[in-house]
């Protein structure tokens, strides 16, 4: 079952993206960071963790969700150091995901020639 | 900023850019929109095949399972970008292709791989976040008024 919820949400989230280029005329780098920054107010509105839980990769797997997860880091080290937590935090659950871009794209350079 | 352009615009640009909206061609909106609900989708579904796999086989819990899943995704898709694939697929599906987090490390990986031969420090490394810098930028920047927002209304009791 979660696998069609995954399907659906994750779709309807590309959908957006979809009218956003089309419709909207807006540039992917415009579209990304649009649904990046609504990600985080979803989180900063508690919305986001349902979402999660109802959609699992639905909801994890489109850039919105990188929003959430800065506002999580944000909020983890705020609950646990006070108001400096919000700076100190912020990259803390999205380590993952910045860091094997960074690598595998850096790695990807060295071996691959460009094509065209 | 489209407005604005429209005003300095003399009457014969006004005239051209008339006739230029007419001629484009019409955006097929709905395929489009299916396309990428289509591929999103499917993409989201591959996700969550692997991190079931975290959680049955890697002894990951629900939650901490989607940061593994979504390094592994990155992987395949600096792969599929290597190889030419993803570009292919990207073509297809649109937003469907973009959205994901796959969208996001091929946009990084074919920006490293595309200006490798300016260099490593100033090719690879200046060019890699081309357009995964401004999601970063304004990512961090968001979090960081919700964070503020959440520690003034709820002090350091915020959070999930």
């Amino acid at each position: 079952m979660i696998f069609l919820w995954a399907f659906l949400v994750g779709g309807a989230i590309c959908v957006f993206g979809q009218i956003c280029f089309d419709a909207f005329k807006l540039t992917p780098a415009h579209t990304m960071t649009l649904l990046v920054v609504l990600g985080a107010i979803a989180d900063g509105l508690g919305l986001y963790d349902p979402l999660v839980q109802f959609a699992g990769a639905g909801a994890s797997v489109p850039i919105t969700s990188f929003g959430n997860a800065l506002v999580h880091g944000a909020l983890e080290e705020l609950q646990k150091d006070g108001w400096i937590g919000v700076i100190t935090g912020i990259f803390k659950v999205t380590s993952a995901g910045i860091s094997a871009a960074i690598i595998f794209s850096f790695l990807a350079a060295l071996m691959v020639k460009p094509k065209g | 900023m489209a407005n604005n352009k429209k005003k300095k615009a003399t009457p014969v640009q006004q005239e051209y850019q008339k006739l230029a909206k007419q001629i484009e061609p019409k955006r097929p909106i709905f395929k489009n929109c299916l396309r990428a609900f289509l591929s999103g989708g499917a993409i989201c579904v591959i996700g969550q095949a692997i991190q079931e796999m975290f959680v049955h086989w890697g002894g990951f819990d629900e939650k901490k399972a989607s940061n593994p899943t979504v390094a592994v995704l990155i992987l395949i898709s600096v792969i599929l970008t290597s190889l030419g694939v993803y570009d292919k697929i990207a073509q297809w599906a649109g937003a469907g292709s973009a959205v994901p987090v796959t969208g996001f490390a091929n946009s990084m990986a074919s920006a490293a791989i595309e200006h490798r031969s300016e260099g490593l420090v100033l090719g690879v490394g200046g060019k890699m976040f081309k357009l995964a810098g401004p999601v970063i930028v304004f990512g961090t920047v968001a979090a960081f008024f919700v964070g503020i927002v959440t520690f003034v209304f709820k002090g350091t009791g915020g959070g999930h």
